[in-house]
C-alpha cells in the first residue's frame, strides 16, 4: 500500500503541471480568441485577412503537429522554447483559433437594434462594443468557452510526448517502474474527468453570476 | 538550417506510406464512430433509466478525458486483461469510441429536431415503430446531420497523429522516425503540417457545400 502512495504522489505532481498548463493555455487562448474574433469583424481588410489566416491555419492542423513544430522546428529558426513554453504556446494558439469563431459568432448574434441603440447614444464603435455589445455577447460565449477549456485540458495530454512531466507523462513513468498498467491509467482518467467537471462547474457558476437579473429577458 | 528540396524528394515515398495508414485509420475509425454514436444515442433515449443513465455517464466520461490516455489504456491495459490488440486496431477502437460520443450528440440533436407533430402524425396514420423511424423520422433527421457528421470526420482525421504514440506507423510516426534518423526536423514535420493544412482547407470548402446543400441544424 505504501508504495502506491508514493506513485500516487508522482501522478499528483503531474496533475499540478497539467492544471498549470491548462490555466496558462486558457489565458493565452482567451486573449487570442478576442484578438482574432474581433479582428475578423474589423473594418480594415488586412486585419480581417490576418485573423482569418490565423484561424484557418491553427484549426487546419492538429495540436500534435503544431506542438512538434513549435518544439523541434522553431529552435532551428533561433527560438528555443522550454517544453512548458512550447506547450502553452501551441495549446493557447490552437484553442484560441477555435474560440475566436465563438467570439465572432456571439458578437454577430447580437441584434441589430443594439447597434442602433449605440448609434442613438452617440457611442463610437469601441464604446458600443465595450459597454453594450460585449457584455451581452460574453454571456453567450461562456458555455462554449467552457467546452473549449475542456478540449484544451484534453489536448494538454500530448505535451507528455515532448517530455513535459504532466499527468500522462507521470503515468507512463509509473507504468515503466511498476509494470502495472491499470492503476496509473485509470487514476489519470479519473483525475482528468474530475478536472473537466470542475471546469464545467466553474463556468456554470460564472454564467449564473453574469446572467443574474436577466431572467426572462433572453429568449 | 536550410530547407532542402532534395531531402524532401528523398523522404516523400516514406511519408506517402504513412498517409495510407492515416487514411485507413480515419475511415475505419469513422465507421466505428458512426455505429457507436448511433448505439449511444439510441440507448440514451431508452425509457429504462437504469440503462440510459449509466450510458450517459460513460459517454460523458469518455468525452471528458483525453484521447491519448484512452489510447494508452486500450493499448497497455487491455493486454493485461487478456485482450491483445495490434496497434492499428487499438487506435481505430480508440478513435471510434472517442468520436462515437461526439457523433451521438449529433444524432441526438438531429432526432430531437424532428417536430413532435411528425411523431403524432405517424401515430395517427397507424404506422408501426419501424415504419415511423424509416419512413418519417430518419428521412427528416438525417440530412441536417450530414454537415456536423462531416465536421467530426475532419476533426478525427486531424487527431490521427496521436496514434503514433501507440506505435502505429501513420504519417506523423513516419515523419518522426525520419527526423530522428537523419536528425533533420524541419522538412518532415513541416510537410506533415502542410499536408494536414491542405487537406483541411479543401475539406472546409467541401463542408461549406454540404451546409448549403443540406442546411444547418437551427
Amino acid at each position: 500500500m505504501g508504495q502506491w502512495a508514493g506513485y500516487l504522489q508522482l501522478i499528483l505532481d503531474g496533475a499540478v503541471v497539467t492544471i498549470k498548463l491548462t490555466l496558462m493555455g486558457s489565458a493565452l487562448a482567451l486573449v487570442m480568441a478576442f484578438l482574432a474574433g474581433l479582428g475578423r469583424l474589423s473594418h480594415i481588410a488586412p486585419v480581417r485577412w490576418l485573423a482569418t489566416a490565423y484561424i484557418e491555419f491553427f484549426r487546419g492542423t492538429s495540436i500534435f503537429v503544431q506542438l512538434f513544430w513549435a518544439y523541434f522546428v522553431l529552435p532551428l529558426f533561433g527560438f528555443t522554447l522550454t517544453p512548458l513554453q512550447a506547450g502553452v504556446l501551441a495549446l493557447g494558439l490552437n484553442v484560441g483559433a477555435y474560440a475566436a469563431e465563438v467570439v465572432r459568432g456571439a458578437i454577430k448574434s447580437i441584434g441589430k437594434e443594439q447597434y442602433e441603440a449605440c448609434t442613438a447614444l452617440n457611442f463610437n464603435r469601441w464604446q458600443g462594443l465595450r459597454h453594450v455589445i460585449l457584455p451581452q455577447a460574453f454571456v453567450l460565449m461562456l458555455p462554449t468557452f467552457g467546452n473549449n477549456a475542456i478540449e484544451l485540458l484534453k489536448a494538454s495530454a500530448v505535451v507528455s510526448l515532448i517530455s513535459l512531466s504532466d499527468m500522462t507523462f507521470q503515468a507512463q513513468v509509473v507504468r515503466a517502474q511498476t509494470g502495472s498498467t491499470l492503476f496509473p491509467f485509470l487514476t489519470i482518467l479519473i483525475l482528468y474527468f474530475a478536472i473537466a467537471c470542475v471546469i464545467s462547474f466553474a463556468i456554470r457558476g460564472l454564467e449564473r453570476r453574469l446572467t443574474r437579473g436577466l431572467d426572462g429577458m433572453r429568449t | 538550417m536550410e530547407w532542402d528540396w532534395a531531402f524532401v524528394i528523398q523522404i516523400l515515398p516514406t511519408l506517402v506510406e504513412g498517409v495510407k495508414i492515416t487514411i485507413l485509420a480515419t475511415v475505419l475509425g469513422y465507421v466505428l464512430a458512426a455505429i457507436v454514436g448511433l448505439a449511444i444515442a439510441i440507448i440514451r433515449r431508452s425509457k429504462n433509466k437504469l440503462i440510459a443513465r449509466p450510458m450517459g455517464f460513460v459517454a460523458e466520461f469518455i468525452r471528458g478525458t483525453p484521447l491519448l490516455v484512452q489510447l494508452y489504456f486500450i493499448f497497455y491495459v487491455l493486454p493485461d486483461l487478456g485482450i491483445t490488440l495490434s496497434p492499428l486496431v487499438a487506435g481505430v477502437i480508440g478513435l471510434g469510441l472517442h468520436y462515437g460520443t461526439y457523433t451521438a450528440e449529433v444524432y441526438r440533436a438531429g432526432i430531437d429536431n424532428v417536430a413532435r407533430g411528425q411523431w403524432e402524425a405517424a401515430r395517427a396514420c397507424n404506422l408501426s415503430s419501424t415504419q415511423t423511424w424509416t419512413q418519417i423520422i430518419l428521412p427528416q433527421a438525417l440530412p441536417p446531420m450530414i454537415p456536423a457528421l462531416a465536421n467530426y470526420f475532419i476533426a478525427m482525421f486531424k487527431e490521427t497523429p496521436l496514434l503514433s504514440a501507440i506505435t502505429v506507423l501513420e504519417l506523423m510516426n513516419q515523419a518522426r522516425s525520419i527526423a530522428n534518423y537523419n536528425y533533420r526536423y524541419i522538412e518532415p514535420i513541416t510537410l506533415v503540417g502542410a499536408f494536414f493544412l491542405v487537406i483541411s482547407l479543401i475539406s472546409v470548402v467541401g463542408l461549406r457545400w454540404l451546409e448549403r446543400r443540406y442546411g444547418r441544424i437551427d
